[in-house]
Parts: C-alpha cells; structure tokens; sequence
C-alpha cells in the first residue's frame, strides 16, 4: 500500500500551538540545537498535560535567550544573567505557577553565576535547562567560562588556556536535586529528563550540550553542525548516577550523559514556611505567594 | 524478524505507518532528519525552498514507522509525521 | 480602594525615617521584597523582614543588588506589591535592571537611602548626590518618577504615595531619602486604614488574544496582563512593539522611547508636587528637597525677619523637575537659590530652566554633614545684592 505524501498545509505541525507562529522562522542559524531543544520542551510540555496558563518562561540574553520569544506562554526575555532572580521573583509571587529558565552557558553561569550557585542553594522550585554550546554564540563567539582548553574563539584566537566549569559538578555542589546531561540529538531521553525535572520539587538543572555552527564549529575548523552534533551524539556515553566530579568535558572529548543526580530536599518555600511555624507555631499561615497582594 | 521464541500475540503485531509532511519554506537544510531517520526514509532533494535551501524529500514512503523522531529534531518545525492507517503486514518469523 | 486594616499600624509612634518608610510600604499592601543590606538603609529591610511573615508578605534577602532589582520587577510581574532599598554603591549596581523596569514598564519601587559618595563614601552620612545617576543612571532616554521625604512622617506617607504612583503609572519608582532623614527619629501619626487611599494597578479587560502588553491608550499607561491566566504575553527588555515582541528597528525605537517619555512628561503636572511659602512676593526663592528643605528654614526666617522677600519651594517630586514652575519664577524673581548636600547636580536644572533670567546660586557642598543654616542665610543675602 502506497501512501501520499499530503502537500504541507500550514497550521498543522503538532507543536504550533506551543509557538508564536507569527514569530516563526526563528533567527536560529540551520543546524544550529536550539530548535531541537525547543521541540524537546514543547513535547515534554505536552506530555505532561501541563494548564499551558501555569506554565512562565523566562530566559536571558543571547541565542538560548530568544527561546522566550518563540514560546507560546506567559514569557519574559530579561537582563544578560538576571533570568535567575527575575524568575525567584515570579515565583515567589506565584508559587503555583510553574517557572521555566532557559539560558545559555554564559548567561548563566558566567554572569549570571552568583544567581545560579544561590538559586541552587536555596533549593527554589524552578527548572533551569542551560544549553551548553561552549561559547557566546549571540555577540560573535567569544570564550565562554565552559569553553573547554584549547579551543579557539573570538576572544581565545590562539586557543582557550583557562579551565572550563564542569557544570554538573557546579549544580549537585551548590544545592541542586536534579543534575542531568544530555545532548540535543538524544531528543527522547532529553525530553524525558525535561519531564522529570518539571516535575521535580526544588532546583532542577538540565544541561543540554548543543552544536553551535556557525561559531563553535567554524571557528574550530570541526565542520558542520550536522558533524558536530554527529560528534556529540556519537561521544557521548551514558552513565546514569556518575560522580559529577568526573564528567568534566575537554575539547572533542568523550562527554558523559544521564542522569546524574536526583535527590530529595525540601524546597525554598517549604523551607521558609518551617522556619517561620518554628518561630511563630500556630500564628503562621503557610505562605502561598501574594497572588497580587491583600 | 528473527525471534528468540515466537511471541504468543504475533498476529497482533501491527507495525506503525507514518505518513510524512514536510512544510518546504521552513527548511534551513540542516539534514538533521535525513541523516537521522533509522529507516533511511528521507533524502536531500535537488529543489530549493525560496530560502534557497534544499528541503527533505521522502525517497521511501513505505519504510516510515511513525518513529516521529524527524519531528522532534528538526529545529525548524518543518516536518512533522502523523499515523496513517495501520497496515496488516506480514511479519516473516524466523525462529532462532 | 482602601488599605487593608492588617497592615496598617494605626496610631502614634515614635519611629525613624527608615522604620516609618517600611511601615508605609506595608501599609501600601506591599507584599514581597527582595533587598541586599547596605548602610543606611538596612533598617528598612530589617524592619519589614520583621513584620512580613505574619502578614502574608515574603522577604528574602539577595545575594546582590542585581538580584534584588531583578527579583522585584520579576514578583511584580506575578501580581504583588515589591520593592527594594539600597544605597549609593548597590544603586549603582541596580541601575541595569532599573533599567529593564522601565522599558517593561513594571510597577515597583526603590528606596535610594543616599550616603556621602562617590564609591564607598561616607556609610553612616548623609548625602544627596545621586540624584543625577536618579534621573539618568540607567542608559538609553527615559523619564523617572523621583520623591524626597524630609522627615520620618513624611517616609511614611511617601512611601504610600510611591507605591500609587507605580500602580497607576506603570513603572519603578524612586525614593531618594537620605542618611539623616533615615535615621532621625520623630513622631509618625499612622492614620487609621480607612483613611488610607491606594491605587491598584489596571488590568486589561480585554480577553486572551485580543490584548497585549503595551497596547497604546489615550493616556499612554498600557494596562497590565495579569500571569497564568491564558494571555501567554510576550515581554522583552529589546525595543518592542505594541505586542511585546522584539521589533529592532528606528522606527518601532521612536515609537517605544517617545512613549515611554511622554508618559511621565504629559502627566507632569498631576505628578509634581511642590510645597510653596511666601513665593508670590518673593524676590528671591530658596528651592530644596530632603532633609534639606528642614535645613533652610531657620535661614529663611531670619532672613525674612530682616525684611529680605525670601519665598521658599520645598521639591517633594525632585524629578520630574519642576521645568514649568521654575521658568516662569526665572521672570519674577532677581534670584534662586538651590540647596542640597551635592556640588550641584539639581541645581543644574534650575540653572537651566533659569536661562538667564535671573541669577541663580548653589549652596553645596560634598556631603556628610547637613548644611549650616549660617551659610544659607549668608548667600541669600548675597544673591540680592
């Protein structure tokens, strides 16, 4: 039995509802991961039968930073580094909703790196998904704090001599309950931890490891992004549960996958409705955000 | 299909059929879907989109199972596989 | 609306400029504040740290003061009442997302209790030089909001008064007291609850689809979207549109920046607010704001008593500033007078709007230390010679 190839009409990709489509094209170079992982949201999104109204995005500047811009949710495009407290803010205010930071490696941890170790401290209920394409790919390519020793970049033109963050080990050290790593291209698995972290009472980090083509994989000679995601994809070895002091990526190296940690905390909320029952006892009402205020 | 033992449900056995749809002028031709297609369904076609780039074409219909992992790694939103209808095909058992 | 009697400490109190601001924050139905502690304004937040948890409130205290902007333009967007104090060194530092507050236009406000500057300074002195970085701190064009309480009861009712201006106009708005009004403590009448007028900000009635984040109105204030309830808005710190999408180019620049201007420019008049004494005859008028219009009384007096035609302005809005007022005072007066604890940094807008015609003087100084009203009388007595 043949079957026909329907012409494309538009309107009809599963995943518009979940997208601005009068934003669509995106400005997201061809091959480049970041629509993978877009799609990976939307799908764990869908599968989680979430109220799409509970659901905030909020992300920083650069290319992982327009992921705001193209979500068809309650979605705010903040300060270079500032997604993290912005979204403490909102869901403080509205513990009910569901806050998801999207940002990139160096929105988030190089600028943003004081609000990523205490948000992880404090334990707060947001999942962070940080796409790691090693390099700030938005202003031209500059070195990144992940980008691994002798790579080159715009700002590391005769290769890159400081020591990369391994951010697993960064998230499970400042408090974290979900540290996992995935690549763009293990679509499923990534969706899944998606699913997982959402899900997740407390700080939730996904790292996502993504080929960045026309900066990361020019200005390193490594070819397309189709080879290097093909590279990735092809290095990388999953272990579930690995010590996340050993999973530190170096330029074209094995990159070590999975889950790594999934522990139980209480959360920062819960946290502060203890310590206020201690001082107070009965007097307290557990606080459940101000839901525009009394 | 080679078979350990034969399954007791083997007539029950439907494999999926994907009916594949590619919206041409949002492809950016990152072959994503073509080199990741585990049924080797898709190929580069030698047309352009009005981007200029070459869009996927489907060389082997028949093949598709509906695995939809095209649809989840296209980064452009371009293609997308709904179920067809399912088809009785045989499965030749070979136990070991 | 009024204001809700649990948070309104109703009655006589003995209380300083910091505490009172506090309690005016709450009583204002301020529900969430994030702030990082900084010499002199940290008793506001020890304060409100002290009386949140049994009021519904959460206080958190940040890891900076980025965070601490950020956090309150973020919780004002989930629907509450927010707002942060700092001082010299961390106004510096939230000038940025002070910034993104603007350009989302985002209700909040921010309490500059200011010290001796520039850098470390001065902590435990007063100053009132960071009232330029006030108005244009932040880069890019945009107008600020901008009161000075000149004492702990009027921290109080400035504290209200800042939070109905964000409400009603749609963006942060500054406090710039000062160490010594901040820490000087004087009797605060707190006005029972019902006597309490708040202004709660607009939400669109629009449904989802049909409304947008900026949407231009006849009065240029958009009305908010409210989070989680199907709007699914779009907000972006990039020069936007009316939907709120990123839009990069000159024209959709104009359109944004103008409005944004406008908004605080056409309302000027409502917004201002000067308290004026024996200006009609004046010939010569001494303008302030902050502990500095108390600090200019004693040499008005005796200045007055000697028969010298001295009127007195006391700037409760220092920004925006007075343009209109002073221009047409230009005419009238043979000389102004500004006095505040900076080598001059308002006194450039009086300066300006003076144009010439007639003189205008500065009594300043670096800070530290209130002015010595010997020195006020001395250039009025100057300034008409």
């Amino acid at each position: 039995m043949s079957i026909q190839v329907k012409q494309p009409v538009e309107g009809e990709h599963p995943m518009e509802k979940l997208l601005r489509m009068d934003r669509i094209p995106h400005i997201w170079c061809p091959t480049c991961g970041l629509g993978t992982v877009v799609t990976a949201l939307a799908v764990a999104l869908e599968q989680l039968q979430l109220d799409l109204n509970n659901v905030a995005v909020v992300s920083g500047i650069g290319c992982t930073g327009r992921v705001a811009g193209y979500m068809k949710l309650d979605s705010f495009h903040t300060t270079h580094g500032r997604a993290l407290p912005f979204a403490l803010g909102l869901h403080l205010a509205r513990p009910d909703m569901k806050v998801v930071v999207f940002s990139g490696d160096g929105d988030l941890i190089s600028i943003g790196g004081n609000h990523f170790i205490h948000t992880a401290r404090r334990n707060v209920d947001m999942t962070v998904i940080c796409v790691n394409n090693f390099i700030y790919a938005m202003t031209g390519g500059q070195v990144a704090p992940t980008t691994p020793i002798t790579a080159r970049s715009a700002t590391s033109p005769y290769g890159n001599y400081e020591n990369p963050f391994n951010l697993p080990l960064l998230a499970a050290s400042c408090g974290a309950v979900y540290v996992a790593r995935w690549t763009a291209l293990h679509i499923r698995r990534l969706t899944t931890a998606i699913k997982e972290a959402m899900t997740k009472k407390g700080f939730s980090f996904v790292e996502v490891i993504a080929p960045c083509s026309t900066l990361y994989a020019r200005l390193n000679k490594l070819g397309s992004g189709l080879d290097l995601m093909k590279f990735y994809h092809d290095n990388s070895i999953i272990r579930h549960g690995a010590d996340v002091r050993e999973v530190g990526i170096d330029f074209q190296s094995k990159i070590v996958v999975g889950k790594f940690l999934d522990i139980e905390k209480p959360t920062y909320i819960d946290s502060v409705n203890a310590g206020y029952k201690r001082a107070f006892g009965d007097k307290y009402k557990p606080y459940g955000g101000t839901h525009g205020g009394i | 299909m080679k078979f350990w033992r034969i399954p007791l449900d083997i007539d029950q056995i439907k494999i999926p059929r994907g009916e594949l749809h590619i919206i041409k002028e949002r492809c950016k031709g990152c072959g994503f879907c073509v080199e990741y297609c585990p049924k080797d369904v898709l190929g580069i076609s030698d047309e352009f989109n009005n981007k200029g780039y070459h869009p996927p074409v489907v060389l082997k219909p028949d093949d598709c199972v509906n695995c939809q992992l095209c649809e989840m790694i296209c980064p452009d939103f371009a293609i997308y596989c709904l179920r067809a209808e399912e088809d009785q095909k045989e499965v030749p058992i070979e136990s070991k | 609306m009024k204001a809700s009697k649990n948070n309104v400490l109703a009655g006589q109190h003995y209380l300083d400029g910091n505490h009172a601001t506090a309690e005016g924050a709450i009583a204002a139905g301020c529900k969430f504040f994030a702030g990082y502690p900084i010499t002199p304004s940290t008793e506001i937040a020890e304060r409100v740290s002290r009386r949140f948890p049994l009021l519904g409130g959460l206080f958190i205290q940040m890891e900076d003061e980025l965070a601490s902007m950020a956090a309150i333009l973020g919780a004002s967007w989930g629907g509450a009442k927010s707002m942060s104090c700092t001082s010299g060194p961390g106004f510096s530092l939230m000038m940025e997302n002070f910034g993104l507050g603007i350009m989302l236009e985002t209700p909040c406000v921010l309490v500059n209790v200011q010290r001796g500057g520039p850098s470390t300074g001065l902590p435990t002195l007063p100053g009132q030089a960071d009232m330029m970085q006030a108005r244009w701190g932040s880069h890019g064009d945009y107008e600020v909001i901008a009161l000075a309480p000149d004492s702990p009861q009027e921290s109080f009712e400035l504290a209200i008064h800042a939070f109905n201006l964000s409400e009603k106009y749609r963006m942060p708005i500054l406090i710039m007291t000062d160490e010594c009004v901040g820490h000087m403590t004087e009797k605060v009448v707190i006005p029972p609850a019902e006597e309490i007028e708040l202004i709660e900000r607009r939400y669109t009635d629009k449904p989802p689809g049909k409304a947008w984040p900026f949407e231009l109105t006849e009065n240029l204030i958009s009305p908010m979207l409210p989070l989680g309830q199907g709007y699914k808005f779009h907000i972006t710190g990039l020069t936007h549109n009316e939907k709120g999408y990123p839009a990069i180019d000159a024209e959709t620049q104009e359109k944004n920046v103008r409005r944004l201007i406008d908004k605080v420019n056409k309302h000027a008049d409502e917004i201002i607010w000067l308290e004026e004494k024996d200006v009609d005859d004046a010939d010569v008028v001494v303008m302030a704001y902050g502990i500095s219009a108390r600090v200019m009384q004693p040499a008005i007096a005796k200045a007055r008593k000697e028969g010298i035609k001295v009127g007195q302005i006391k700037m409760v809005t220092v920004w925006p500033f007075p343009e209109k007022r002073v221009r047409e005072l230009a005419g009238k007066v043979k000389a102004l007078i500004m006095v505040e604890m900076n080598y001059g940094q308002v006194f450039l807008e009086m300066d300006r709007c003076a144009a010439g015609k007639c003189r205008t003087y500065l009594a300043g100084h670096a800070g530290g230390t209130v002015h010595n009203p010997e020195v006020i009388y001395n250039l009025i007595k100057e300034s008409i010679k």
